[in-house]
Order: structure tokens, then sequence, then C-alpha cells
């Protein structure tokens, strides 16, 4: 797994890089100054499921079941609420502000670098929802704990990267 | 230690149905099998790039011929390109990489064996993909046609406004499906090295064909994904309509240069690594000493790695990046020839004072010091940038990046063969026809490529289907297209000799060269769980220690 | 790892000797040297040394024989090397890149000369040791099958082996680094000629923006002295894919890349019309988009200019071949300067006849060729992206005829 992120992380640097050297390159509008607006709420949402994700892990090394299913499932809505986040500000974009994909070149760094973002974290829901469907039929137990370590590193990768393309698109990029 | 040597057959020895083999094979999630599949795809694939090279000569022959349309020629060489690269070498060496790395540290399998299987049938799909695009290539109407915008497919000339039809998206998809596989190859590679080791099996014992593999491993991590996020944004220009590469838009063509080659250097030495790491175990074993210097050598291998990631842009002095950038990539570039004379130096003082047998594989392997110590020694003059701005782009470097993967990867490759066959078939490879593969080759490749330097010198650009009469450089193509034609035939030796040596090959034994490493301590071929019992070493040269209890390795570590 | 020296400096420093002087004898006593110092063989094997050793001497005149290829090899080599380097272009058609007719070209020859020869003593040295050590070590009967004696590194020899070509990068790179600030970071004198060299899909487009001039695939320059220099400084665009302007005896290469303009300059102190091609692979008709770059006497250069800034010349013996031409898609890519003409897909014709070829260099400008190429471009050049006109016969031979009134 540490391999596969340190590959992922090559990716998306490379998306980032991409990024920031068509920052204000665009011939055309709309600038992103213009029309994004920071996702902070959802942000938190994101950020703060890395946490609990951590405690589901947790409890499940500690043998807690319930609570690890508790946890986890809390990771999950908070998770899906980031991805509601980025569909409806997607949505905002595309309907009020005209951008997409192939409007200029901002519409496509960006949408290609934060939906590679939010096309991993899909992937990542989807694994915590198979693990969740195990955990509620109460196949998921301690032996499992290493493999819940591994998919929760997985996690936090996906919020360090939301960290950087965050940092990149949202606070450096306006 | 001797507990482990097994001697009993253990293969099934009644007749299964073919077509329950056929199964067995395709199914396999064995590292030796997968190993054997990726090199027979490889030696398909080298197959028809082979021809594709053939028909790119004969089209150069001389000056104004008519052999195949510019269509064509500009279809053969990037094809050929691809295939080579990307469905030959990278294939052949993951093969051989899966099938020893396991068996010289004592492991019985990779560490995610249904992975590899995942990994290799993705890139054999890649390669598939490739080839269906003869078919598919302006979507299935009329005839198809495969990509012509060369092997780095420079934007803007991938874009759809150049390049319309379905063709480059095969080439995209095929890179990108076949560039998966090689993460997750790498990510197994990386994984059963540092998990699967045998007893005993401390980092600074593994044989160097495992520590060069790490190394392989982990550029390939850092180098195809750079690859596979440009093959991403092509895709979403071709078929989202993106801006990333479109010159219209204010996109650049300098991006995508930089993205390419921060894959394609480093990709120069993954290839070109596990090529050392053959030298390093077929160099020894035919001096009959161990290897000289195995810490630098393996420093050096690190060095290669990292410097490596840093020298990409060499292959972009003519596209007037500034003074600066131009002196920095001329200095890494030249640095990175630091720790390769090193090795150079390293075998060489492995076979000083060593008793070298001069069979098939050392052939194979002098000529690959030989032949790579020209490739390394042209690599300089084109490092100095202002010499490349000559150089580059022309004849001149055609002939020196096929001095290291022909004159270099290839002959490895072919030592590798002779060597370890025995291993994977349990028959000996013919050694008369091996000679004979080995000095028709020899012969053919400087014919070839010694020639192909001067017409780069007398001007001629790469990649043209045809030139003026009256330049100097029709009797020059004339000799090399000859001696690709001799380089045919030398294949065409080879695989006979592979074919004929399978069914009536001297039989190998365990161990027929009288070698070191723990792959010569089980039958060949090995059983499909390689160890009976899990062996436990005491130095890198377990075998050695075996062979002479009275003077073991382990009591000078 | 047992290796021990007794005079570690030595070897260094002897190693070092052999590298400059190519006198590689001093690295085989060393290293001889140093085996028998680290070498740990079984006492049978000790003893049977000596014997070795006569009868090595006897076997040697034999495995030189048989290394005699890899000799014949490398003077085959040196000599198809020292044929390439006979500057040959006096005839005006061959291009070598070590006969150099201006500054930038120059210095870039002395530079490839300098690292040719180290690179040279580099392989000697190499190739040295290389053939020393198979030669002289090869498995014979006499051997019995013995292991000899296993040595595994000395770190000394590593260390000489590493700072040795340490030392050589960081002279070729002094000596790289000071040919590309002469080059890339020269500034652009007042009196320079400026010239827009435009690559388009299979040929080139020349603009003058000083003295007013669009022509096309010949490039005409005044020739240039060390006293008197009057270079020309290039400014590299590309109408649609990359490109690369490359005429080997005047300059190195630079690509045309869109969206990203180039520079490059040239001086040449020889008169006469050099050739070129461009280098970057730009497309299915890459390898006929040559290049000529026509290098003028001042007084010659001047009289070319005074006609090029004419417009077209009006004949009304031509007037038929005209209304074709401007009654057709012909205009919609082509000018010609002073007339509704003005398309800049294609390349300038207002002075069609100065120019020697057409196609960007494919055929010479005759009339068959002109014909030919009207009506079927295919024939010259397949690929490129003049569409073929179906004109009738008549229609044909008039706008010829139209077009050879322009010069």
């Amino acid at each position: 797994m540490a391999c596969l992120i340190i590959a992922e992380s090559a990716i998306f640097t490379i998306f980032v890089v991409a990024y920031l050297f068509y920052l204000g390159k665009s011939t055309t509008g709309p600038k992103p100054s213009e029309v994004l607006e920071t996702p902070i709420f959802y942000t938190i949402c994101l950020l703060s499921s890395s946490l609990t994700i951590h405690l589901a892990a947790k409890c499940l090394a500690r043998g807690i079941g319930f609570a690890f299913l508790g946890f986890w499932l809390l990771t999950i809505a908070l998770g899906g609420l980031f991805l509601y986040g980025t569909a409806m500000e997607w949505h905002r974009l595309i309907y009020e502000h005209g951008l997409t994909i192939s409007t200029n070149l901002f519409g496509t760094t960006y949408y290609s670098l934060v939906g590679l973002h939010a096309f991993h974290v899909t992937a990542g829901l989807i694994m915590l929802a198979i693990v969740a469907v195990f955990g509620l039929a109460g196949r998921v137990g301690i032996k499992q704990s290493g493999r819940i370590e591994v998919l929760s590193m997985y996690w936090h990768f996906v919020d360090a990267v939301w960290v950087v393309v965050f940092t990149v698109v949202y606070v450096l990029g306006r | 230690m001797s507990s482990n040597v097994i001697t009993a057959s253990v293969g099934q020895t009644e007749a299964r149905p073919w077509v329950d083999e056929l199964h067995q094979w395709l199914t396999t999630v064995d590292h030796k099998r997968l190993g054997i599949l990726y090199i027979l795809s490889a030696l398909l694939f080298l197959m028809i790039g082979g021809v594709e090279a053939l028909i790119i000569r004969i089209q150069l022959m001389h000056s104004h011929n008519n052999f195949v349309s510019p269509e064509v020629f500009n279809r053969m060489f990037t094809m050929h390109g691809t295939t080579m690269i990307f469905f030959v070498a990278m294939p052949v060496l993951f093969g051989f990489a899966n099938y020893l790395v396991p068996l010289m540290i004592g492991a019985r399998d990779m560490a995610f064996p249904r992975l590899n299987a995942f990994s290799f049938w993705l890139s054999f799909l890649g390669g598939l993909l490739l080839y269906f695009s003869f078919l598919g290539g302006s979507g299935l109407y009329g005839a198809g046609n495969a990509p012509d915008v060369g092997w780095w497919s420079y934007a803007p000339l991938g874009a759809r406004a150049f390049s319309p039809g379905h063709s480059s998206d095969y080439w995209t998809l095929a890179l990108l499906v076949s560039g998966f596989g090689s993460i997750g190859t790498a990510i197994n590679i990386i994984a059963t090295i540092l998990c699967l080791r045998c007893p005993g099996m401390k980092i600074n014992r593994m044989p160097l064909l495992v520590w060069m593999n790490l190394v392989m491993a982990g550029m390939v991590l850092l180098a195809i994904t750079p690859l596979s996020a440009a093959q991403i944004m092509l895709l979403i220009d071709r078929y989202l309509g993106g801006h990333f590469f479109d010159t219209q838009a204010g996109g650049s063509a300098v991006l995508w240069m930089h993205f390419f080659w921060i894959f394609g250097h480093p990709e120069v030495y993954v290839l070109i690594i596990p090529c050392f790491a053959f030298m390093s175990e077929i160099i020894p074993v035919f001096s009959r000493k161990p290897i000289f210097g195995y810490p630098v050598m393996v420093a050096a291998t690190v060095c290669i790695g990292f410097v490596s990631m840093s020298v990409w842009a060499h292959h972009m002095f003519t596209i007037g990046m500034n003074s600066y950038a131009n002196s920095f990539f001329t200095l890494t570039t030249m640095a990175v020839g630091v720790p390769t004379g090193i090795k150079i130096f390293n075998w060489i003082g492995t076979m000083w004072g060593g008793r070298i047998q001069l069979k098939t594989p050392m052939l194979f392997s002098i000529g690959f010091l030989f032949q790579f110590l020209i490739a390394g020694l042209t690599g300089i003059m084109m490092a100095a940038s202002p010499f490349d701005w000559q150089l580059s782009l022309s004849y001149f470097v055609v002939a020196h990046f096929h001095y290291v993967i022909v004159g270099g990867i290839l002959f490895a490759l072919f030592a590798a063969f002779y060597y370890w066959y025995p291993k994977m078939t349990g028959r000996m490879l013919s050694e008369r026809l091996g000679k004979w593969h080995f000095w028709l080759f020899l012969i053919g490749f400087h014919l070839t490529f010694d020639v192909m330097h001067i017409p780069g010198i007398l001007g001629m650009p790469r990649r043209i289907y045809t030139y003026e009469p009256g330049r100097g450089w029709d009797t020059l193509n004339f000799i090399i297209s000859i001696g690709a034609f001799i380089q045919a035939l030398a294949i065409l030796v080879f695989v006979a000799n592979l074919v004929i040596s399978y069914f009536k090959g001297a039989r190998a034994g365990n161990d027929p060269w009288d070698a070191w490493t723990l792959e010569w301590s089980i039958s060949s071929p090995p059983p499909a769980y390689n160890f009976a019992t899990v062996p436990a070493v005491a130095s890198r040269r377990p075998l050695w220690d075996l062979k002479h209890p009275e003077d073991p390795d382990s009591r000078y570590e | 790892m047992g290796s021990t020296l007794t005079n570690p400096f030595g070897t260094a420093l002897a190693l070092f000797r052999s590298k400059l002087g190519g006198n590689s004898r001093a690295v085989f006593w060393c290293l001889n040297h140093d085996k028998k110092l680290v070498e740990r063989c079984p006492p049978s094997q000790k003893r049977l040394k000596s014997n070795g050793k006569r009868q090595m001497l006897a076997r040697r005149t034999k495995s030189t024989l048989r290394g005699g290829w890899r000799i014949a090899l490398l003077w085959s080599a040196s000599a198809s090397a020292l044929w390439a380097l006979k500057p040959d272009s006096a005839s005006g058609r061959g291009t070598n890149i070590f006969s150099p007719a201006s500054t930038p070209a120059k210095s870039i020859s002395d530079l490839s000369a300098f690292v040719l020869v180290i690179t040279g003593i580099i392989f000697l040295v190499v190739f040295a040791l290389l053939f020393y050590s198979v030669v002289r070590f090869r498995a014979r009967a006499s051997d019995g099958g013995r292991e000899p004696a296993q040595v595994y590194g000395s770190m000394q020899i590593e260390l000489a082996w590493t700072i040795i070509p340490i030392l050589i990068v960081v002279v070729l790179f002094l000596a790289t680094a000071r040919v590309i600030h002469a080059i890339q970071d020269a500034p652009e004198p007042p009196g320079a000629l400026d010239v827009i060299v435009i690559g388009h899909q299979y040929w080139w487009e020349f603009r003058y923006p000083k003295l007013g001039i669009v022509t096309a695939n010949e490039l005409h320059i005044p020739v240039s002295d060390l006293d008197h220099s009057t270079p020309t400084f290039l400014r590299l665009l590309s109408a649609d894919t990359d490109h690369s302007f490359w005429v080997p005896e005047l300059a190195g290469k630079t690509d045309l890349i869109p969206n990203h303009p180039n520079r490059m300059w040239m001086d040449p102190q020889r008169e006469g019309v050099f050739l070129g091609q461009c280098a970057q692979y730009c497309g299915t008709q890459h390898a006929k988009m040559l290049l000529r770059v026509s290098v003028d006497r001042a007084e010659d250069f001047s009289a070319w200019v005074r006609a090029q800034q004419k417009p077209a010349v009006e004949d009304p013996s031509a007037i038929a071949g005209r209304r074709v031409f401007e009654q057709n898609a012909c205009m919609n890519c082509h000018a010609v300067g002073g007339t509704p003409a003005d398309g800049r897909f294609g390349p300038d014709l207002t002075h069609l006849m100065s120019r020697a070829t057409i196609a960007a260099g494919a055929a010479e400008n005759t009339h068959d060729n002109l014909r030919l190429w009207i009506q079927n471009p295919s024939a010259i050049k397949p690929g490129s992206l003049m569409p073929a006109m179906k004109l009738s016969d008549a229609d044909l031979d008039a706008v010829v005829s139209y077009m050879e009134t322009l010069r």
C-alpha cells in the first residue's frame, strides 16, 4: 500500500503541476477568483473523517466491535457528505457559470484535478462500504485489523491529497 | 543449507489433455509461469517489432525509395518504438524479474500472486490494444490504421486536430493499461523483496540481481506514473474537450514534453538496470570470481536511480530552454555517467584475475560491456548540449539509443536467456547455434549501428521516410539495411535454438554453470513451490559456501 | 570484505597517470599487485602459479589473433569515421556538422572535437582493460578446473575510478557551459537582420519584419565577416505542430513550438547555398520539409531585398491564369502581393519564380514540376496539405503560365 501511495502521489503531483503551470494562462474566462468558493464545511467533513477512521481502526484493534462499526459508518457518512459537496459545487459551476471541462484551461485543469481526487474518494468509499457490509454481517473482527489499518492508510492519503488540492486550488489559485 | 537440495522430479508425469494444460497456463498465478508468459509475449512482440524495423530499413535502403508510403512508414516507426519499449523490453525484463527474484531470495512466490497475474494480463492487453489499432484505428468502418505520431507523440501532433480518428486513442490506452500493469508488478517486486527474504538473507546479502530489480521497481513507481497521468490528460483532451495540450487554447506543447521525458528518461534506466543485474550475476559465474566491489555496485545503482530522475530534459536541449537549464541538465547527465562507469570498471575488475569461460552467456556479456561502453561515451557527447543541438533528432541519436537498447539491453538479455534457459526448461541451449547466433548478431549489429552514427553527422534527421539523392547518405543507408537483415537472421537462429533445444537439448541438471545463487540449488525446472524447505543463507553466495565448506564466504563477511 | 592495500595512494596515482597518458600498463601492474595482497587461495593453487605464467606466454600469440576481430572492428569504425569527417560540402550538396560556416556552428564543432578526443581516450583505456582481461584471464585446459583467487574488491581502487571520472565530468561540463553561454546568451547587435521563421506542416514561412518581405522555404541572408559582423537573428514560431530548424553548417537545431517562441542566430562567413531540413517529426511529410539558406554577398542581398519588396508583376498575357487562380480555391491559401489573393495557409507566391524549388524543396522549380504539383501534389509529395485542384488542361496551363510571370 505504501508503494501504491507513492505511485499515486506521483500521479497527483503531475496534475498539481499542470494546474499550477496553467494558472492564469486561460485565453478566455471565467477565472478561478470569479467562480470558486472555498468549501470550508466539506473540507472539515473530510478531514474529520480521517479522525473517525483512525478511531474506528483503534477500536477494532482493541476488539470493541460496535464502536468500530459506529465510527466506520460515521466515516462513510462524512466522506459521502464531502462528495455531495463536490457535486454541488460542480453543479453550480456548470449551470450558473457555464464552466465545463472544455471551456478553458482553468476548467480543464480544475475538473481533472478535483475530479481525480473525487474519484479516489469514491473508490475509498466503495471499499469502506464493502467493509461496512461485512461489519454489519458481523464478519469483521480483530483478525482483520491489519487490513483495516491498510485501508485507513489509504483514506488518510486521500485526505492528505485534499489538503494539497485545497491549498493549490482554493488558496494559491485564487 | 544442504537439506533443501531437491533431486526428485516433482512434475506430474502423466500426460494431461492440452486443453487442461492451456487452462492452467492461462489461469496461473505461479510466478515462474507468469515469468515465462511475460517472456513469451515479449518474444512475440519482438518478432512483430522486428518486422516493422525491417520495413523501415527496406524503405530507407536508397534515396527516393517507394517501398511503402509515407503514412505507412510513419506508422511503422511509431509502432516499432512503442512495441519495442513497452511490449518487448519491459515485459521481458519483468518476466525475468518475476522468475528469478523469488528464487534468488528463497521465497515460494511473489508477495501478491494474483496481482502478479493481473499485471501480466493488463500488460498483454495493452499490447493487444495497440495492435488492434491496425483494425479499429479509424473506427472499424473502413480499413483501420495504426498510430503515426511517433513513440513520444509530441503535442500537439497527438491532439485531435492533428491526429483524427482513433489510432492515437489506442496508443494512449495501450500505454495507460500496460502502465498500470507495470505499476502493479513494481509494487509486487518491492513487497516481495522487502518481506519474503529467507532466513539469513540480510539486505546486504541479497544477490545484486535482486538489489537492482528493487531499484528498478522503485523507479517504475516514480517514472511510469507521470506517463499515466499525462496519458489521462491526453485522453481528457481527446474525449472531453480539455485543453491541456491544445496549443490553440493556450495549452502547452512543452508541458507534454516534460511529462513524457520525466517518464522517458528514467524509463531507459528502468530497462538497463535489470540488464546490469544480469551482468552482475553472469560475469562473476563465468569468471569464477565473486563480483568486484559489491557494496559499491549497490551504491552506484541507487545513485543512478536518483540521478536519473533529474536528467530528463536532456531530451529537450533543442526546445529552447534557457542557458541555465541547459547547463544544469548537461551536468546531471554527465554525472550519471560516473556511477555507470564505476559499474563497468567493477565488471572488468571481476574478470580481472579470473578464469573466464567463453561460453555463450559470457560472449554476450562481453559484447554488452564493449557496446555499452561506446553507448555511454556517445551519451556523454550528447550530454554536452551544444553538441546535442547538432546530434539530437538526427540519425546519430538513433544510433546511440539503439546502441544502448540493442547493443546493451538486448545483448544482456541474450546472455540471460542462455544462462537461465536451463533453469526454466531443464534443457541446455545449443552452444553451437549459440555461437552462430552471437557472431551473426554481433556482425549485423555493428554493421548497422556503427555506420548509423555517420548519416547523423552528415545532417540526416530521424523519422524521414525518404531523402534526396546526392547528400552522401545512400551508401551508408544501404550498409545499415544489410546489417539489419543479418541481425534478423541471427534472431531466427536464436528462435530456432530456443525451439530445438526445448525438445532436443542436453539435460541441464540442477546447476549446469556451477553457480552460486539459490535458484541453482533446486531442480530445473523448479517445482511449483520452489523450495521444499525454506533455505537459510549465511553469505552472498550460499552455494559457494555449500561447495567449498573448507573456505566459505560467510567467514569473510 | 577482506581488502587491504599497502600502498593505496600509489595505486590511485598510477591509475590516474594511466588515465591521462593512456599508459594502461601501470594499471595492470597495480591490479596484479593488488590481487596478490588480497587474494586468498588454497595453498595448492599458489604453487601452480609460476607454472601457469609460462604457459600463458606461449599462448598469448594465439589469443591475440583470436581477439583480432575487435581490432579489425575498431579499425573499420575509425576509418569510416574519418571518411565521414572529411568535409565534402564543397560540392554544395552534402552537409556535415564538422564543416561549420558560422560562429555558432564553429564553436559547437570545436567543443565537439574536444569531447570526441576525451571520450576517445576513455574508450581506448577502458577498451584496453576489457580486451586485456578477456585475453589474459581466459580459462585454459591447464587450469585443471580450479577456482581462481576469490577477490572481493578494493575500496581504494573504487575510489580511484570514482574520482577520476568526476574530474573528467567537471572538465567537460565547464567546457560545455562556456559554449552554451556563448551561443545562447549572445546579445543581438543593432545591425542584425531579423527574420521570423514560422513552421507550417511541411513548409517554412520567412518574414522579414523590418524589410516587409514574406517568402517561403528559401531563406536569404547576408554573409558576415568577423570584423564587420552582420548576423541574422531568427525568431522561431509554429503555426501547427512542432518543427525544428536545422542547417547543420550554420548552427545547431532549435525547435519551432506553438506558444513557445524560440530564438537562434547565425553569422555565416561563407557564401553559398546551405542545405537543411525539418528535424522534429511534424507529420506525414516531415521528410520533405526541406530548407535551403542562401548566403549572399552584401550587394546581392540588397538586390534580392529590393526585388522581393516589389508587388507582383502584372503581366497582361497571364490575365487568364490570374482569373483561374482567383476564382478557384488557390487564393484562400496563397498570397500574391498587390492582388486580392492574401491567404496565409500556404506559401506566399508573389515572387515564386525567384525560388529554385517548389513544395519545400521537394522538386525543382520547372514548368513541368509546377504543372504536376498543381494538378496532383501527391505525385511529388504524398500527404501534403495542398489539395489536387482538378483543373481542366486549359485552366491548368493558364495558371502555370500565370505562376511563371511571378518573378
